[in-house]
């Protein structure tokens, strides 16, 4: 019964509903883009006799500078976006959440250099040290994943670490302790689950971020190499053709933003449900 | 004496931790399955040219000599030639330091100035229409790509408007040299024309940089204020008759602000990072685009010395935010 009170509260939740809507209509673009797209072929070809036609009704988006479509460009790149969001966030929690969940049951020295470390990584912003490894390892999806994944564990680890801590001297855990269970036990079964809220909130905020460090990425020519339809590229290579064609950076900027907007969405509205401790505006990442 | 001690905690902490990034910054460079000299020479060198090469560079030594060598260079200020512009990069770096120090700053002190009071009002007026209006844009503001916005101002206020110019530091030379932050410069050596032009040429980047900045601090303020407010001592104040302009100024702000200093901090980082775009995007010469001419480049070691001294930027910068949160809230100094 809760959790239908919950979901009833996240509907009521108008916020956090659009931000729904929005991922849902990301996913959809991404899993149906050759279906949806007018010129699916368009990702790869090019047309120099229609470069930089402004929006109509054949071209709902305009076109780039090969004669491509903008529409179905963006609607393929929802593909690079999705696949580098949900695997960098994704491996970031993989590596993250254990070492932390770890660290902090068993505290010690090895887990204070531990910190100390995910320290170090978190007093650099994650651009700088993400630009110097996807610099290092040539511009492709797999090394921008690679280098957000690189940068973002430490955030959960820290995260996890704090949180792990605090609930270890809680009487539940303790009894669980005092009954016999197995560390394995008590960190899977009763830490893990107290933790998970806080973490399902900073995930969906941590896409959102996630998405806009890889974006910047490929904007400095370190994502996909052409002819990948990457929606930061598209906007770098709009640049030379302001101020005439407009709607060339137009497109790919709104639908960074939608995508975006869609994840801070969603994790406030979380944030209201699963940690009714912290109130809404508290916490931007 | 409480205070003294932390500052001094802190303090030594800034050596392992710039130990550990350099550490950090030269494995990645060097445990990547990429060969630097392969790469530096093209495909088709010969072996005997790469042995030599790596003779030559040191990459033949093991990485715990190669790793002390570099924290020497690194400890003398020796980071190597850029590639770009054929000096020595740290010459580079300190020459292009001001620009970003004085762009960030312009930006941290706009978005501050937007966003408390923004903030206050927002949570003092809970659920008016200026209220939801603050929260949209504040909500859109985290959400913007800073690279895109850039290319958007650009687009209306130079290009359609001719309000602002379009890209680099200032016009002509710049004011004589002293502090190398073109603002403070031209108000020392009183230089109206120079001060003008710096202030001109800034507006859009600092704008720029300081939205999202300031979305942050609207999001944290508010939040703040609505915490206190609802406070006992507060609800105190005012029934024991004080006015409510002054317990606002007096009790609700001061608590309220100490989530946004600390929020501060994080936000030079996040400056600093987009500035890395954003310089990019308006041809400022600073840290920024020498990172980003460096990657165009693939030059190594000059990505390597941004990387630290970005770095060393946000450690000092963070120290600085601890000791202001220390001074407005004593609880926290252990």
């Amino acid at each position: 019964m809760a959790w239908r009170r919950a979901v009833q509260r996240f509907l009521r939740d108008r916020a956090a509903t659009l931000g729904t809507a929005l991922i849902l209509l990301l996913i959809v673009a991404a899993v149906f883009a050759p279906i949806l797209s007018p010129f699916p072929s368009d990702v790869a070809d090019f047309h120099t006799a229609h470069r930089l036609r402004p929006p109509d009704s054949i071209n709902w988006l305009g076109t780039d500078r090969m004669g491509s479509d903008l529409l179905s460009r963006i609607l393929f790149g929802a593909r690079i976006t999705i696949a580098i969001a949900f695997i960098a966030v994704g491996t970031a929690l993989v590596v993250g959440v254990p070492i932390g969940l770890v660290a902090g049951y068993y505290g010690g020295w090895a887990s204070n250099l531990l910190m100390r470390v995910s320290d170090i990584f978190l007093a650099v912003p994650q651009i700088v040290l993400a630009i110097a490894i996807a610099q290092t390892l040539g511009p492709s999806i797999e090394n921008v994943i690679l280098a957000l994944s690189i940068t973002y564990w430490p955030f959960w680890t820290r995260l996890v670490y704090a949180e792990t801590r605090s609930l270890k001297n809680e009487v539940f855990v303790e009894s669980a302790i005092a009954l016999g269970a197995s560390p394995w036990r008590v960190m899977v079964l009763h830490i893990l689950p107290n933790i998970a809220s806080a973490i399902i909130v900073r995930t969906s905020i941590g896409m959102g971020v996630t998405i806009l460090t890889a974006a910047a990425l490929g904007f400095l020519g370190l994502g996909a190499p052409p002819p990948a339809p990457e929606w930061g590229r598209m906007i770098a290579e709009s640049r030379e053709f302001l101020p005439e064609a407009w709607w060339y950076a137009t497109a790919p900027g709104i639908a960074i933003f939608m995508v975006v907007m869609g994840f801070n969405l969603l994790g406030d509205g979380l944030r209201d449900i699963l940690d009714p401790r912290i109130r809404r505006g508290i916490g931007a990442k | 004496m409480r205070r003294l001690e932390m500052i001094l905690s802190r303090l030594v902490w800034f050596v392992p931790t710039l130990a550990g990034l350099v550490v950090i910054v030269f494995l990645i460079s060097n445990v990547i399955p990429t060969d630097p000299v392969r790469v530096a020479l093209g495909e088709n060198a010969t072996l005997a040219q790469v042995e030599a090469m790596r003779v030559k560079l040191g990459y033949d030594k093991p990485l715990a000599v190669q790793l002390a060598r570099h924290f020497r260079d690194v400890l003398s200020g020796n980071l190597g030639t850029s590639i770009y512009s054929q000096r020595p990069i740290s010459e580079d770096l300190a020459k292009r330091l001001p620009a970003t120090l004085e762009l960030t700053l312009v930006a941290i002190a706009l978005s501050i100035a937007l966003g408390i009071p923004l903030g206050v009002v927002s949570a003092l007026k809970r659920n008016s229409l200026l209220d939801h209006a603050v929260r949209v844009v504040s909500v859109s503001g985290l959400a913007i790509a800073a690279f895109w916005l850039a290319m958007q101002l650009q687009f209306l206020f130079a290009m359609k408007l001719g309000a602002a110019p379009l890209n680099s530091r200032i016009d002509g030379f710049g004011p004589e040299p002293i502090t190398g932050l073109f603002i403070v410069d031209s108000l020392l050596s009183w230089d109206m024309e120079s001060l003008g032009s710096a202030l001109s040429h800034i507006a859009l980047p600092a704008l720029t940089l300081a939205l999202p900045a300031a979305a942050t601090i609207v999001r944290f303020t508010r939040a703040g204020v609505l915490e206190v407010i609802n406070s006992n001592y507060v609800l105190y104040q005012r029934a024991m008759g004080m006015p409510p302009g002054l317990v606002v100024w007096k009790y609700v702000l001061r608590n309220a602000l100490i989530s946004t200093v600390t929020q501060i901090g994080l936000i030079f980082g996040v400056l600093l990072t987009n500035a890395v775009v954003i310089e990019t995007v308006f041809d400022w010469p600073g840290l920024g685009t020498f990172a980003v001419q460096s990657i165009l480049q693939s030059d190594h070691k000059a990505i390597i010395g941004f990387t630290i001294w970005t770095g060393a930027l946000i450690v000092i910068f963070n120290l600085l935010v601890d000791i202001a949160h220390s001074i407005i809230d004593p609880r926290g100094t252990r």
